[in-house]
């Protein structure tokens, strides 16, 4: 219920957070809204040594569009990303996903760039990252680089961010007016999704069907080929090995892909 | 570390340990201890306060919804925060009993039996009215999907946080109230 | 113009509502000034020998104090079941030589403060050498893997035996279904978690602040844990946040804070986290039940069997005894001819099941429930003709079942008919039947439950139930009411306060009601079982009452006139000669020169039987097999209700536990008996998207055996809805061929049941 004890310091801009980075090493965890890395240290599965707050960075927070991108700060709260007219307007399937994170409390304080670190592949916006075909910018002390949602979460609860580096912004296409969907099953509100299912311009992702927020290949490669909603739903959980837990076992889970996969081609949410 | 928080308008500077919980800070630092700790895990809202930045406007507005087992006091430096004890406007609210339009209805409709979540609970209220006046009852229940009770089965909530709303005094605001100065008729 | 029956809100209000309530952990009291702060370390294995347990290491850790194991509490009595129960299943304070359930209390770590501890509490080491857990009943009754194994079995006690079924039970019928059910553990989850405060006197007297049902019930189970007399022991109780059956008596861990207080010669304090309660608290529920039923194919019921393995957890405690009152209501509102029920309590290497809403009495109502659905299944009848064929017909003096159970008064076709009017059955089941028409793939189901339930019970017949008031009127103008009850939510402040105004003529607001402390109410029974407004209330107006008597004595004098002669004016709360309003003496003035204060006992007949009906209707997605609760309507019938507010608000809180149970809620132990729902993250507590707003119509049916004509009403919403909500479900799925479907239907059970059912066909 208390973390363990921890230094803090709140980084005073992005290149004192990236020094800060470099000169404590790995024992130390950036902070956010905290939404993520403050219940895992409060049950002491994390145990950094100190943490940088960039929370309040006004570099890291806001929404504003950029060519064929919209591009969020990462220190943007989830709130602000659901309630954005431009995200309604443009990326519409972003806007929702961040509408249905935990509750209105924790919509306030948790962030896109917190949420997608900590890449939980039962949560929202991973899923959502994926489906838009998204990418994230991170920053270091050499520079910035861009990688695609695709390549971003790499294991169970891992991503792609290297030692020293941050994610800055996250950018999605624009894409105002495009036909998407979105399902999320939960047993009770505020739970993470049992199972879920984004779709958008003939992209399919899925949420706790595997270590990371998969895309459903061979239905997207059925609906290339013309198949209907439901007949290309039906291989959405093809190729994967879904956990068991309380809620779900393996077909279930399973079954719970491919009729969430057809509601979200069929543009419900 | 130092820390200046302002805690239903007065200002206050304490020194904490980085991973005081804001919800302690608020219980055995200021002393305001109707923030309860529900549960481990972020999922209860028996903690729920407002609390919003210095730069943020808005009239009367206490700030946005937080539960403040996951905000640490650190990250509250510089802001404001506003719990129960500090919701009351200045003698208005139904009833005379200096009660802010939210507690008032919450009173009125039984919304609370044993009282343990609702600080945060009416807290969660007033977060929400400021954001959506006018909510349906559907609303209403997804809105407080962060708050859990045991006791009432929610239906009095529902039905208290649809009086505010209804009630058109000013259910999404805040007053300034610092805990302990007007409270002298209420709860005599 | 009577104020009982008006909707008077709560006194106690302003104050939980700006300042917030002072629970436990918020007691600020100069007794406890420089309280050290005690954490637990507990098992995190189900069933092991402890080899060894190490606290050098957090010996010196910042801010600890000491660290104590069971050994160094060894001179604590070890605690012992009640008499009924194997008394080998005896087990110490804390674990010594084993530990039985994940979470169980394995060493002691006492800090400065608070923050300090959980820190501490990882640094213990305790080596464990596992042994198999017992998580399945059958497992348990057949006793491979011993939990006590002095006891040479894991049966606790035994109710009625197999051998004394008759098998000609069901001779008669012209159709019989059998199936065994699960009525399944589910976790009270108070808001407020347990916690502790204790201090120590020169005197050698204790204080301390615990949550609780019942001080003086707290005082003696603190006394029997710490070897004391209940005089060495003072409760106070703070306001209490929630408690649902959970925090009777005294848990191991009070008499530990207890002890370490006096150990360490400082107060000290402890609060649990979430964690702990959700596998320290006395779990709720947890009973396999084999259900028979039979009868003819014209709906009438001839013979009904329950046979109930009672999960009672790693320890013989109040779980262990609650199918005694499943069996005392197996017949609920019924008239069947036969019926019969036995019951085995068996220990787990799991959370010890205690008292959770109901305690015991949903548990007969869900399976007899469920059994009248079943049977109206294989008869092909409407489950609503079924139960009015077989209801008990109306009846004010005192029936009494074959299973020793008194009912008082009933009206159950009445409760039936009236909640089905309420809820539209008709037209509810026309909307089922065009849907199911149309193959509309989201399934409408409609249930019902009819229940009847005891409230108010004492120790039997021989003891009757009672309850002690105090009133006391202040020359000031105001009154005082000490009760034995103990309220956590139910406004027992107000309720009583009306329950005086309306003698006295004092206001509301100009009464205060005190309780819980044991050296100001010394004797008392607490609240639970529903038993508060039929036994406290009926004190608290009995004792106004005879304060009056009292009064009207000092009246008399004063205004030299006869006793008889006087007329007491409840509007002006003063004595006048009748038929000379002016020759009048105010009540409070009678209390100038000496005090004018009664104590009364109340003393009820034996306990009271509320009943109802309830219809739930629901949606399941046959596709993911989500489960939405569109409607529940109830009738909850307990005679006289007071303050229709508060009854309200007790029946909404009922049915919301008794819904989340059928559908929502459940504690999972796996195989190894590691609890899996042990966060409000992982267990489904109920929250306010799960639940519609709640139709509630209103009978009243009075009782005789006090002059209020209440029955209690706390617990018969759960007792109700967690049928109904059942019921609909299966209903919703009967025409796919589902018969029965596990609590809680949850999206997997229920989609597994539409598939085996389609596997079936």
């Amino acid at each position: 219920m208390i973390p363990a004890p921890f230094d803090y310091v709140a980084a005073e801009s992005t290149t004192h957070a990236l020094d800060l980075l470099d000169s404590l090493g790995e024992d130390a965890k950036l902070l956010a809204g905290g939404h993520s890395l403050l219940p895992m240290m409060k049950l002491r599965l994390a145990t950094p040594a100190a943490l940088i707050d960039i929370g309040r960075l006004t570099e890291l927070i806001g929404i504003r569009s950029d060519g064929d991108e919209l591009v969020i700060g990462a220190a943007t709260p989830h709130a602000a990303v659901a309630g954005s007219d431009l995200v309604r307007a443009d990326a519409p399937l972003l806007a929702h996903s961040a509408a249905q994170v935990g509750d209105p409390q924790i919509r306030h304080r948790g962030t896109i760039g917190g949420s997608l670190a900590h890449a939980d592949p039962a949560a929202d916006l991973p899923m959502a990252l994926v489906a838009l075909g998204g990418r994230v910018d991170l920053l270091s002390q050499d520079g910035t680089r861009s990688v695609a949602a695709d390549d971003f979460f790499t294991g169970f609860f891992e991503t792609s961010l290297e030692p020293g580096e941050l994610i800055a912004s996250v950018r999605v296409p624009r894409q105002p007016g495009a036909a998407w969907g979105y399902q999320k099953f939960v047993r009770r509100a505020n739970d993470w999704a049992i199972v879920g299912a984004a779709a958008i311009n003939g992209r399919i992702a899925l949420a706790n069907m595997g270590p990371t927020p998969l895309r459903a290949r061979a239905a997207e490669q059925a609906l290339a080929d013309g198949a209907s909603p439901a007949e290309a739903a039906e291989l959405a959980a093809e190729g994967t090995e879904p956990g068991e837990d309380v809620h779900a076992d393996r077909d279930y889970r399973r079954h719970l892909a491919r009729v969430l996969t057809r509601r979200a081609l069929e543009n419900r949410t | 570390m130092q820390v200046e928080i302002t805690v239903n308008g007065q200002q206050r500077s304490d020194d904490v340990e980085p991973r005081l919980l804001l919800v302690h800070y608020l219980r055995e630092v200021c002393g305001l201890r109707a923030a309860n700790v529900g549960c481990d895990t972020t999922s209860c809202g028996a903690c729920t306060v407002l609390m919003k930045g210095a730069d943020e406007g808005g009239t009367g507005r206490g700030g946005t919804s937080v539960k403040s087992c996951t905000v640490l006091a650190v990250q509250a430096n510089g802001q404001q925060v506003t719990t129960a004890e500090g919701l009351a406007k200045k003698g208005a609210g139904e009833g005379g009993e200096g009660l802010h339009p939210v507690q008032a209805a919450f009173r009125q409709e039984h919304g609370l039996q044993c009282g343990f979540c609702t600080p945060g609970m009416v807290m969660a209220a007033v977060g929400l009215l400021s954001e959506n006046p006018h909510p349906t009852e559907a609303e209403v229940r997804e809105g407080l999907e962060g708050n859990f009770c045991r006791c009432t089965g929610y239906h009095n909530i529902v039905r208290a946080v649809l009086a505010a709303a209804s009630s058109g005094n000013g259910a999404a605001e805040v007053g300034n109230a610092a805990a302990g100065e007007e409270r002298a008729e209420v709860g005599a | 113009m009577s104020i009982l029956g008006t909707r008077v809100l709560r006194t106690e209000d302003p104050r939980f509502l700006t300042t917030g309530g002072v629970y436990t952990e918020d007691v600020v009291d100069e007794r406890l000034t420089g309280a050290y702060h005690v954490f637990f370390v507990r098992s995190p294995v189900a069933h092991a020998r402890i080899a060894r347990v190490d606290v050098s290491a957090a010996l010196t850790a910042p801010g600890v104090v000491a660290a104590f194991t069971g050994a160094d509490v060894a001179d604590l009595p070890a605690v012992k079941p009640g008499a009924m129960f194997n008394q080998q299943m005896t087990r110490p304070v804390l674990a010594t030589d084993k530990v039985r359930y994940v979470g169980e209390p394995v060493a002691v770590v006492v800090t400065e403060q608070a923050y300090q501890g959980e820190d501490a509490v990882e640094l213990v080491d305790v080596d464990y050498d596992p042994l198999p857990a017992v998580v399945d009943y059958a497992d348990a009754a057949a006793g491979k893997v011993l939990l006590y194994e002095e006891a040479g079995t894991n049966v606790a006690a035994n109710f009625g035996d197999a051998t004394a079924l008759d098998e000609h039970l069901f001779d008669e019928c012209e159709v019989v279904t059998t199936r065994t059910i699960l009525n399944q553990r589910v976790a009270p989850a108070p808001m407020e978690t347990r916690a502790a405060a204790a201090t120590w006197g020169e005197d050698g007297r204790v204080t301390a602040w615990i949550p609780n049902q019942g001080a003086q019930g707290t005082q003696g189970g603190l006394a029997r844990l710490l070897g004391l007399k209940p005089e060495q022991v003072h409760i106070i109780t703070p306001d209490v946040g929630g408690a649902f059956g959970a925090k009777f008596g005294a848990e191991p861990e009070h008499a530990l804070v207890a002890w370490v207080a006096r150990r360490l010669g400082r107060p000290a304090r402890w609060t649990e986290t979430r964690y702990e309660n959700l596998v320290g608290m006395t779990h709720g529920r947890a009973q396999q039940q084999t259900v028979t039923i039979g009868g003819k194919r014209d709906g009438t019921v001839l013979a009904y069997r329950l046979e109930i393995v009672q999960d009672s957890g790693a320890q013989v405690r109040i779980g262990a005894m609650l199918p005694f009152l499943t069996i005392l209501m197996t017949p609920g509102p019924y008239e069947i001819p036969q019926a019969e029920a036995i019951a085995k309590s068996v220990v787990t290497t799991t959370t010890p099941i205690g008292a959770y809403r109901g305690a015991g009495r949903p548990e007969a109502s869900a399976a007899l429930e469920r059994a009248m659905d079943l049977f109206a299944a294989e008869i092909g009848m409407d489950p609503a003709d079924v139960r009015r064929r077989n209801l008990l017909p109306p009846f004010t003096e005192p029936h009494r079942t074959k299973f020793g159970a008194l009912y008082d008064t009933g009206d159950y076709a009445a409760a039936l008919d009236k909640v089905l009017a309420a809820a539209g059955y008709d037209e509810l089941r026309k909307e089922q039947a065009e849907r199911r028409a149309s193959g509309d793939p989201v399934a409408m189901g409609i249930g019902l439950a009819s229940y009847v339930e005891i409230t108010g019970m004492g120790d039997g017949e021989e003891s009757p139930p009672q309850e002690n008031a105090t009133v006391e009127v202040h020359p000031d103008g105001t009154a005082t009411i000490l009760t034995g009850t103990s309220p956590h939510g139910q406004g027992h402040a107000t309720a009583w306060a009306m329950l005086a105004s309306e003698e006295l003529g004092i206001p509301v607001d100009k009464i205060t009601l005190k309780w819980g402390d044991t050296d100001l109410v010394p004797e008392g029974g607490g609240t639970g079982g529903s038993r508060s407004l039929q036994h406290g209330g009926s004190a608290v107006r009995q004792a106004a009452q005879e304060l009056l008597e009292v009064a009207r004595e000092r009246a008399a004098s004063e205004l030299e006139a006869s006793a008889a002669d006087l007329r007491f004016d409840v509007e002006r709360s003063a004595f006048e000669v009748a038929g000379d309003p002016d020759a009048s003496v105010p009540l409070a003035s009678l209390a100038e020169q000496e005090r004018l204060i009664v104590r009364t006992v109340f003393t009820a007949p034996g306990a009271t039987f509320p009943f109802g009906s309830h219809v739930a209707v629901v949606e399941v997605d046959t596709e993911t097999g989500k489960v939405t609760l569109r409607r529940i309507i109830t009738v909850d019938d307990a005679g006289f209700v007071l303050n229709p507010l508060l009854a309200e608000g007790q029946r909404h809180g009922g049915i919301a536990q008794g819904a989340a149970q059928a559908f929502v809620e459940e504690v999972v132990y796996d195989s190894d008996g590691n609890p899996l729902t042990a966060s409000f993250a992982d267990y489904p507590f109920l929250s306010a998207t799960e639940v519609p707003s709640f139709e509630l119509a209103d009978m009243q049916t009075r009782t005789s055996y006090n002059p209020l004509g209440v029955k209690g009403i706390g617990e018969a919403g759960s007792i109700g809805a967690t049928p109904a909500v059942q019921n609909a479900v299966v209903d919703a799925l009967a025409h796919l061929g589902v018969r029965h479907i596990d609590m809680p239907a949850s999206p997997q059970r229920v989609w597994q049941a539409i598939q085996a059912a389609k596997g079936n066909a």
